[in-house]
């Protein structure tokens, strides 16, 4: 029998259910988890120890309930997403201290599904960034190696993950967030489509990209996690009012990918990819066109158009959701102010990052007299163009394949002189954001040279979570498992 | 689009007192070399045609579905109050504004 840290969440919850492991065993064990890796990965802003036993102990007593599927089961949730009584700073000082009372929709979801929450996961300071080097309180450390980055900006997330501290976690994907962290820890991660899972209390970064969705160690477990979030949110006017499909089904739809297209966009396989990533990720499409998949030749021809467009809107829209931080109703206020001016100025000044900074001040820029139609208004423009080459690639095969990242995950401070190069990492991960549609990303291997897991992700229609988690569920079990990390 | 992509120091500073930040002059001017690079960056979007296409500020594709109306008590004021950095148990306190 395994470590009960290690095992999946799939598994955890068959021996949860037999009473032949307690809840309060489960979140001992991943407490114990975190004591012993949390100082070389950092991966936890908040462990709320005493509120997670204290639910477990009352889930106990009550006895396992097959109406909620995640009944006992210790997860981790990134920092974005508002959480009642637990401290959430979106690994940002002017959040530090802050404590919501109340639930993002999500983690009420969670809840009521039965799951405990340990705590809140590092993260890139408001989501801004992909490597979780961003973070005020410092970076999280990749579990695999410890001197190179998780990914981000749900970086804590996926390292606590990959390091077992948790049997699930969830992050927020506004350009690659969940998906592009995952791959470089070795996870499977979900970004859902725009609207399928509520944006209600994830602090938001860029309003019309960002989704909450699982990162978890199999595409089994996403499904799990999946259900439990989906759904329509009146509290959220950008949720879709359809009913969430039945994932768990999905995984048992197939056993082989016969009759599927799977689309493969040239632009995605050339210029800038690094050789260990399209080694492993062509391994992962030859096994698929051996499980029975026709791979289809596909175009994305303004996939270099993509970050700049990508980056305009999300700085335009962080800017804007960034001005309701202002010392007055939360978070930190700058002390001795005598004017309201000098106290929005102070607080916002000494309360945020850099790159944060950087982004509003970026997005100000973009979104001012001016600069409006050349900036903001052609990105949304080109966007719509995205859109519709993704939605007519789509019309030729019933799945895109894509490398996660061009690279593996990089040592700290590889990146940090030049914010352009970072930007330009996220090249396979953004247009899916741009365009509102859902995208899994699948550990394939590990690449030759680094040693460091890689992802490839799957993209699929409006809605076709199910299509993805049925083709993930397949290639995961023909490919060789990636494994855990030696921590 | 755009073709001039050096910014100056002074344009940093008007973005800064817009978004009522306040950058020291050293930062302003890191700031203003690296917007050179992203901007010149970002003119890539001047190659694409756009003539005609509407702009896509959302990618949602439900129509929105209104609700009444009606008032609603969802929160309490101690709550709403509670991370406040200054209050008196009714109100926001900020400096002094008139």
């Amino acid at each position: 029998m395994n470590a009960l840290h290690t095992e999946t969440l799939a598994s955890l919850r068959r021996r949860l259910a037999s009473r032949e492991v307690s809840a309060e065993e489960s979140v001992r064990a991943c407490l114990d988890r975190m004591a012993a890796t949390e100082p070389r990965i950092h991966a936890m802003l908040t462990v709320d120890e005493a509120g997670a036993l204290e639910a477990a102990r009352a889930l106990d007593r009550e006895g396992p309930d097959p109406s909620r599927p995640l009944w006992g089961v210790p997860v981790t949730v990134k920092d974005a997403l508002v959480t009642r009584g637990i401290p959430t700073t979106a690994g940002s000082r002017i959040l530090e201290g802050h404590v919501p009372f109340y639930d993002a929709t999500a983690v009420q979801r969670l809840r009521e599904a039965g799951a405990i929450i340990l705590g809140k996961n590092n993260m890139d300071e408001f989501a801004m960034g992909s490597g979780t080097e961003n973070s005020a309180y410092g970076p999280t450390r990749n579990p695999w190696d410890t001197e190179r980055i998780p990914g981000g900006s749900s970086g804590g997330s996926a390292a606590s993950v990959a390091a077992c501290q948790c049997f699930a976690s969830l992050g927020s994907d506004t350009g690659g967030s969940i998906r592009q962290p995952a791959s470089m820890c070795g996870c499977v991660g979900l970004k859902p489509t725009y609207g399928r899972v509520s944006r209600y209390g994830l602090i938001a970064y860029g309003s019309s990209l960002d989704q909450v969705g699982p990162l978890t160690r199999t595409v089994e477990d996403c499904a799990m996690v999946l259900q439990a979030i989906a759904g329509h949110d009146s509290r959220d006017d950008t949720s879709d009012p359809r009913p969430a499909d039945d994932y768990m089904a999905a995984l048992t739809a197939r056993t082989d990918l016969r009759g599927l297209r799977i689309g493969m966009p040239r632009e995605f396989f050339g210029k800038g990819l690094s050789p260990e990533v399209e080694t492993a990720c062509l391994r992962a499409v030859d096994a698929c066109r051996t499980l029975g998949a026709e791979i289809v030749p596909v175009s994305l021809p303004h996939t270099d158009a993509a970050i700049a467009t990508y980056y305009i809107i999300a700085m335009a829209e962080a800017s804007s959701n960034l001005a309701r931080f202002d010392g007055v109703r939360y978070g930190r206020r700058a002390s001795g102010c005598e004017k309201l001016e000098d106290l929005y100025i102070r607080s916002r000044s000494e309360g945020f990052g850099e790159e944060v900074q950087r982004r509003i001040l970026l997005g100000t820029y973009v979104l001012s007299s001016g600069y409006y139609d050349a900036y903001y208004r052609k990105a949304a423009q080109v966007r719509r163009i995205i859109r519709e080459e993704y939605l007519a690639a789509l019309e030729q095969c019933d799945v895109l394949c894509a490398p996660a990242s061009p690279v593996t995950a990089w040592k700290l401070g590889e990146h940090s002189q030049s914010p352009l190069q970072t930007y330009l990492m996220d090249i396979y991960t953004l247009a899916l954001n741009l365009a509102g549609l859902p995208g899994l990303s699948l550990p394939v291997g590990r690449g030759a040279e680094s040693g460091m897991p890689v992802g490839m992700q799957f993209f699929g229609r409006a809605f076709a979570e199910a299509d993805l988690l049925s083709v993930g569920a397949v290639l995961e079990q023909a490919l060789p498992p990636v494994g855990l990390a030696a921590l | 689009m755009s073709q001039k992509n050096d910014i100056s120091t002074a344009e940093v500073a008007k973005m800064a007192r817009l978004a009522r930040l306040d950058v020291p002059a050293e930062r302003q001017e890191l700031f203003a070399r690296q917007f050179g690079d992203i901007l010149s960056y970002m003119d890539i979007l001047a190659q694409v045609d756009t003539a005609g296409v509407e702009p896509l500020y959302s990618p949602v594709l439900h129509a929105s579905n209104p609700r009444p109306d009606a008032a609603e008590n969802r929160r309490e004021r101690a709550e709403v109050l509670g991370n406040a950095p200054e209050q008196d148990g009714q109100y926001f306190i900020v400096p002094r504004i008139v």
